[in-house]
C-alpha cells in the first residue's frame, strides 16, 4: 500500500468517525428534545393546541447545566469527532507527502481541507459547552461534502501544473478554504440564531393562515418553530448570544476571504499578467464578499440587526458554495483546476 | 463639534450613552456626535437632531437635494447598493464576456438569434463596463464617500475630546459591577484610573481616562479604549476609494502587448512588433522602451502517465537600449521584467518549419508557422499558406495538424500519444487557388479563407491527405509541387503588461485589509468607576459602582471590567443589588438587554 491508498484509508476512516459522532449528536438532540417536550407538556398542560406556544419562561434556563442530555451520547459524538478531525489531519498530510506538494490543488483535496477546517473550528467552538444543533448540521455538511468528495471528486494524488507552482498555492487556495470551512460554523450558527429567535419571539409563518397554499401550511404546522417539536430550543443560548457566535465566526471568515481575494489578486498578477479579469471564480468570490460585506452593514443599520442580518449570512453561505460547487464543476474559467 | 452620523446607522455608544434624561447624560448625547431618537426610523421622514422635522412641501430644491443626499448617503441605501452590486456581478459568470472571449459571444448570439440582440443592446455580455453595473458602483462609492468623510471629522475630533462624563445611573449598561470599601472615594478612583491606563504597548494607555469630582464626595472615572476600530474602519473605506482611484488610473496608462516567438527569432518592443497591441487613453505608444527579446529555447516537462504539464520554461535573450545582451528565463508564476513592463510566458506550441515548392522548382513559402495546440498532447492545427511566385501559377493552401508523436491507430488514421517531439507527422489536406492575400483585407493565419480555393481530390473524389514525416519531401497532389518537412522549432506566445498604478492598487489593497482586520478586531469600550460615600452616614464606607459598555456584542466587557474592580481594594457590596446573587467579589451581572 502507498501513502496515496493509505490517505485515501484515512479519510473514509475519517467519514466513517464523522457519521458516528453525526448520529450520536442527532441522538443527543432527540433526547432534550424529547426532555424539553414533556417538560413544556408539564408545564401547560391544558392548552394543547392553543397558538399562543409555550410561554418561554425557560429561556434563561439556558446558562445552567443541562440535566436532560444524554452523557453517553455526548461523550461518544465528542469524542469520535475529534478522531475524525485527526484521522482526517493523517489523510491530508499523507496526500501531500504523496503528492510531493501542498495539498490544495484540485476539487477533492479543496474539500478534504474545507471539512477539515470546519470540523476543527466547530470543535474549537464547542469545546466548553456542545450544542448539538450547531454539530448536527456542520457535521452533516461534513459527511456530505467527504462522502462526495470519496465517490466522485478523487483524483490521483501528482504533481501539479506550472501555474499552480506557487506558493499562493498554500496562501490563497488555504486559505480560502479555512474561510469556507469558518463561514460553515458560522452559517449553522445563524440557522439555530434564526429558529430561535422564531421562538423568543413567537414568530412562525406557520401559524397565521396564508392567503395561498395554506393547506400547505396546516400540513406544516406541526413544524412551526413555536411548536412543541422545537422545545429543544430553550435549551441553547439565547438569540443574542447565538448572533454574536455567527458574528465573530464570520467576521474571522471575512477577513480571510478579503485575504483570499488580495491574494488571488497578486497571484493572477504573477501567474496570469492581470490582477484582475472577473473571471468567474474572482466573481463568485467578490459577490460572496460583498454579500458578507453586506451582513456586516446591516448588523449595524437599524431595522437590520439581529434577525435579518441572519438571513444575509444564508446568502453569503449560499454564494461561497455555490463558488465551490457550481463554478468549480460547471464553468469554465481559469480557475478550472477541479481535477475533473 | 460636529455632529454627523449616517442615517440608519445603529450605534450602542450613541443611541444609548447614558440611560437617564438628566444633565450629564443630555451633555453625553451631544459630545457623543448627535443621538438619533430611536422611533425615529420612518425612511426620509428623518431629520437631523439639531433640527426640527419640517413639512415635506416647505423644503424646497434645496431642501429635496439634501433630503436626497442624506438617504443616498443612508445605511439602508449603502446595503440595498450592496446587494444590488453581488446580484449585477452573477450575469458575468452566466454569460460569454467581451473582455474575456470575443468569440464565445459571437458563438452565443448565432446560438440564441432572438434573446441575444437584446441581451446584447442591455449589455449582458460586457457587464463590467455596462450602464447599470457603472451606475452601481458609483452611486455606491458616493455614498461611502458622502458617508465615510464626515465620520472622518468626527472621529478626529472624538480622539481630541475627552471620553464621555459618567452617566448617572448605571441600570442599564451591558456590563455591571459593584462593591465596597473603606478608603476615601477619590483615592479608590485614583486607584481605578491607574488600573485602566496600565499600558497596552509601553507609553500607550490601554484606556483614556477623565476623572471628575462629582461633587458631595462622589468622585468618578470615564474611561475609553479602542478608537482604533474606528480608525480602521475609516481606513478600510477609504482604502477602498483609493483603490478604485487607483485601478481607474492604471485603465488610462496601461499597455497590453501580444507576441508569438519562435524559437531563434525575435523582435522589437514597439508597437508594429506585436500581434496586438492594447493601450489606455492616456498611454503614449511613443514612449516604448525599445528592448529587443529573442527566443533562444524552449523546455517542456510533462508527466509520463497523465500527460498533464510540469513546467514550462523559455530561455531568452534581453537586450536593453544601449546594454549588453542578456541570458533570462521566463516561466510561468515568474515573468521577467524587461522596460517597465512584465513578459509573461502564456502559451506555446510548435511551429512546423515547411518548404513548398511549385511546380517550376521554386520556393513558394518558407519557414516556421505556428500551430495551435488543440488537447493535452499537442495535436496542433495550422495553415500554411503559399503566394505564387512564378507566374501562371495557383496559390496553394496548406490546413492540417501536427501529431508531436505519431503513432498509426490504422490505415488511414494517425495519432499523437505524447506531448513532445518523439515522431513529428504533418497530416495535410491541400487547396489551390486565390488565398484572397492580395484584397489588402487583414487574414487570420490561423484560417484558410477557401471562397475562391479549390481542395485537391483523388479519382474517389475524397480529399488527399499527405502524412509527411519530419526530413521527407512529399509531392503535392494536381502537380502543384513538392512540401519539405524541414525542422519542428517551437513558439511560445507572450504577453507584455504595463501598469504604472500596480503598486498602488497593492498598497491600498493591503492598508484596505489592514483597516478591516482592525475595525473588526479591535474592542471598543467605555468603562465608568463611581466612588461615593455610602447612603448610611457615618458608617464611613465607600460604594462603588461601575458600568461597562462596547461597540457590538463584546464578550470580553464583564470579564474586564471584573478585572479592573478585582484590581481595587473592595469588599462585595454591603446592601446586595436587587436580583443579583453574591457568588464573587465584587459581584456582577451579566444584563440581557
Amino acid at each position: 500500500m502507498n501513502t496515496g491508498d493509505l490517505s485515501t484509508l484515512l479519510v473514509w476512516a475519517a467519514a466513517t468517525s464523522f457519521t458516528i459522532a453525526l448520529i450520536a449528536y442527532t441522538v443527543d438532540m432527540a433526547r432534550i428534545a424529547e426532555q424539553a417536550q414533556k417538560r413544556t407538556r408539564a408545564a401547560v398542560p391544558a392548552m394543547a393546541g392553543a397558538s399562543s406556544g409555550p410561554v418561554s419562561a425557560a429561556a434563561g434556563s439556558a446558562d445552567e447545566a443541562a440535566p436532560d442530555r444524554s452523557h453517553r451520547a455526548e461523550g461518544i459524538a465528542r469524542s469520535t469527532h475529534l478522531l475524525g478531525v485527526a484521522l482526517l489531519f493523517g489523510g491530508i498530510v499523507l496526500r501531500g507527502i504523496a503528492a510531493g506538494r501542498w495539498p490544495t490543488a484540485n476539487m477533492y483535496e479543496f474539500t478534504l481541507v474545507g471539512v477539515f477546517m470546519a470540523t476543527l473550528v466547530l470543535a474549537i467552538v464547542q469545546r466548553r459547552r456542545a450544542i448539538p444543533f450547531i454539530s448536527v448540521v456542520v457535521l452533516g455538511l461534513a459527511v456530505l461534502f467527504l462522502a462526495t468528495a470519496l465517490l466522485k471528486f478523487y483524483v490521483q494524488a501528482e504533481a501539479v501544473q506550472p501555474a499552480l507552482q506557487s506558493y499562493w498555492l498554500v496562501l490563497h487556495v488555504g486559505v480560502a478554504i479555512s474561510a469556507t470551512g469558518i463561514f460553515t460554523v458560522a452559517f449553522a450558527a445563524a440557522v439555530l440564531q434564526v429558529l430561535r429567535d422564531g421562538r423568543e419571539n413567537d414568530h412562525s409563518h406557520l401559524v397565521a393562515p396564508w392567503s395561498r397554499g395554506d393547506g400547505m401550511r396546516r400540513a406544516l404546522s406541526g413544524w412551526a418553530v413555536t411548536g412543541p417539536r422545537f422545545a429543544w430550543l430553550e435549551q441553547v443560548p439565547d438569540a443574542r448570544r447565538l448572533e454574536a457566535m455567527s458574528f465573530r465566526l464570520n467576521a474571522v471568515g471575512f477577513v480571510l476571504w478579503t485575504f483570499t481575494l488580495i491574494a488571488g489578486a497578486i497571484w493572477a498578477e504573477h501567474a496570469w499578467g492581470r490582477y484582475w479579469g472577473w473571471d468567474p471564480k474572482e466573481i463568485g468570490t467578490f459577490v460572496a464578499w460583498v454579500v458578507y460585506a453586506a451582513y456586516l452593514h446591516a448588523r449595524t443599520t437599524r431595522g437590520w440587526s439581529g434577525r435579518r442580518a441572519a438571513y444575509f449570512v444564508f446568502v453569503g453561505y449560499a454564494c461561497v458554495l455555490a463558488n465551490f460547487t457550481v463554478i468549480n464543476l460547471f464553468v469554465t474559467g481559469k480557475h478550472s483546476y477541479s481535477g475533473l | 463639534m460636529a455632529r454627523y452620523r449616517p442615517e440608519g446607522l445603529e450605534d450602542t455608544f450613541a443611541d444609548n450613552p447614558a440611560d437617564t434624561p438628566t444633565a450629564p447624560a443630555a451633555d453625553d448625547a451631544a459630545r457623543d456626535g448627535g443621538s438619533r431618537d430611536a422611533a425615529d426610523d420612518t425612511a426620509g421622514g428623518s431629520s437631523s437632531p439639531a433640527e426640527p422635522r419640517v413639512v415635506v412641501p416647505a423644503i424646497g430644491f434645496f431642501g429635496w437635494l439634501r433630503w436626497t443626499w442624506r438617504q443616498l448617503t443612508s445605511m439602508r441605501v449603502a446595503l440595498l447598493l450592496l446587494m444590488l452590486l453581488a446580484v449585477a456581478a452573477v450575469p458575468g459568470a452566466m454569460f460569454p464576456q467581451r473582455a474575456q472571449d470575443e468569440a464565445k459571444v459571437a458563438t452565443y448570439l448565432l446560438d440564441h438569434p432572438t434573446s441575444g440582440p437584446w441581451l446584447d443592446r442591455l449589455g449582458f455580455f460586457d457587464v463590467y463596463a455596462s450602464v447599470w453595473f457603472s451606475a452601481i458602483y458609483i452611486l455606491l462609492f458616493v455614498s461611502l464617500v458622502g458617508c465615510i468623510l464626515p465620520r472622518t471629522k468626527v472621529h478626529f475630533s472624538a480622539l481630541r475630546g475627552r471620553p464621555p462624563r459618567t452617566p448617572r445611573r448605571f441600570t442599564r449598561f451591558p456590563a455591571q459591577g459593584a462593591g465596597s470599601s473603606a478608603d476615601e472615594p477619590e483615592t479608590l478612583v485614583r486607584a481605578a484610573e491607574k488600573v485602566l491606563r496600565r499600558p497596552w504597548l509601553p507609553l500607550w494607555p490601554r484606556y483614556r481616562t477623565d476623572v471628575r469630582d462629582e461633587g458631595g464626595g462622589a468622585w468618578s472615572v470615564s474611561a475609553e479604549r479602542g478608537y482604533l476600530r474606528e480608525t480602521g474602519n475609516l481606513l478600510f473605506h477609504l482604502a477602498l476609494v483609493g483603490l478604485l482611484i487607483s485601478v481607474a488610473t492604471g485603465q488610462l496608462l496601461h499597455y497590453r502587448a501580444q507576441a508569438i516567438v519562435i524559437q531563434g527569432e525575435g523582435f522589437a518592443n514597439a508597437k508594429v512588433a506585436y500581434d496586438t497591441f492594447e493601450q489606455g487613453t492616456a498611454f503614449d505608444p511613443s514612449s516604448l522602451d525599445p528592448f529587443t527579446l529573442k527566443l533562444d529555447d524552449f523546455e517542456s516537462a510533462f508527466d509520463p502517465t497523465t500527460l498533464n504539464p510540469r513546467d514550462f520554461t523559455a530561455h531568452v535573450t534581453l537586450t536593453e537600449p544601449g546594454g549588453d545582451p542578456t541570458k533570462k528565463t521566463i516561466k510561468v508564476n515568474h515573468p521577467l521584467d524587461a522596460g517597465g513592463a512584465k513578459v509573461y510566458l502564456t502559451g506555446n506550441g510548435y511551429a512546423p518549419d515547411v518548404e513548398i515548392k511549385d511546380a517550376a522548382g521554386n520556393v513558394a513559402a518558407d519557414g516556421p508557422t505556428p500551430f495551435i495546440p488543440q488537447n493535452n498532447v499537442y495535436t496542433s492545427r495550422g495553415v500554411i499558406k503559399a503566394p505564387d511566385v512564378t507566374g501562371g501559377q495557383d496559390q496553394i493552401g496548406i490546413v492540417g495538424y501536427l501529431l508531436p508523436t505519431a503513432q498509426q491507430v490504422d490505415d488511414t488514421t494517425w495519432q499523437s500519444i505524447y506531448p513532445q517531439p518523439g515522431n513529428p507527422m504533418l497530416v495535410l489536406t491541400v487547396w489551390h487557388g486565390d488565398l484572397g492575400l492580395d484584397t489588402g483585407v487583414p487574414q487570420n493565419v490561423y484560417e484558410l479563407d477557401e471562397s475562391k480555393m479549390t481542395q485537391s481530390v483523388d479519382e474517389d473524389g475524397k480529399p488527399v491527405t499527405l502524412y509527411v514525416k519530419m526530413g521527407e519531401t512529399v509531392d503535392l497532389p494536381d502537380g502543384l509541387g513538392t512540401l519539405t518537412f524541414k525542422a519542428l522549432p517551437r513558439y511560445v506566445a507572450l504577453d507584455l503588461r504595463h501598469d504604472p498604478a500596480l503598486l498602488y492598487v497593492l498598497v491600498f489593497a493591503l492598508l484596505a485589509f489592514v483597516g478591516l482586520a482592525t475595525s473588526l478586531f479591535a474592542p471598543r469600550r467605555r468603562i465608568w468607576v463611581r466612588a461615593a460615600p455610602g447612603r448610611e452616614a457615618g458608617d464611613g464606607r465607600t460604594v462603588v459602582t461601575a458600568a461597562g459598555l462596547a461597540r457590538g456584542d463584546d464578550v470580553g466587557l464583564q470579564p474586564e471590567l471584573d478585572r479592573i474592580l478585582a484590581a481595587l481594594p473592595l469588599e462585595p457590596p454591603a446592601e446586595p443589588a436587587a436580583d443579583t446573587s453574591t457568588t464573587s467579589t465584587p459581584t456582577s451581572t451579566q444584563e440581557t438587554p
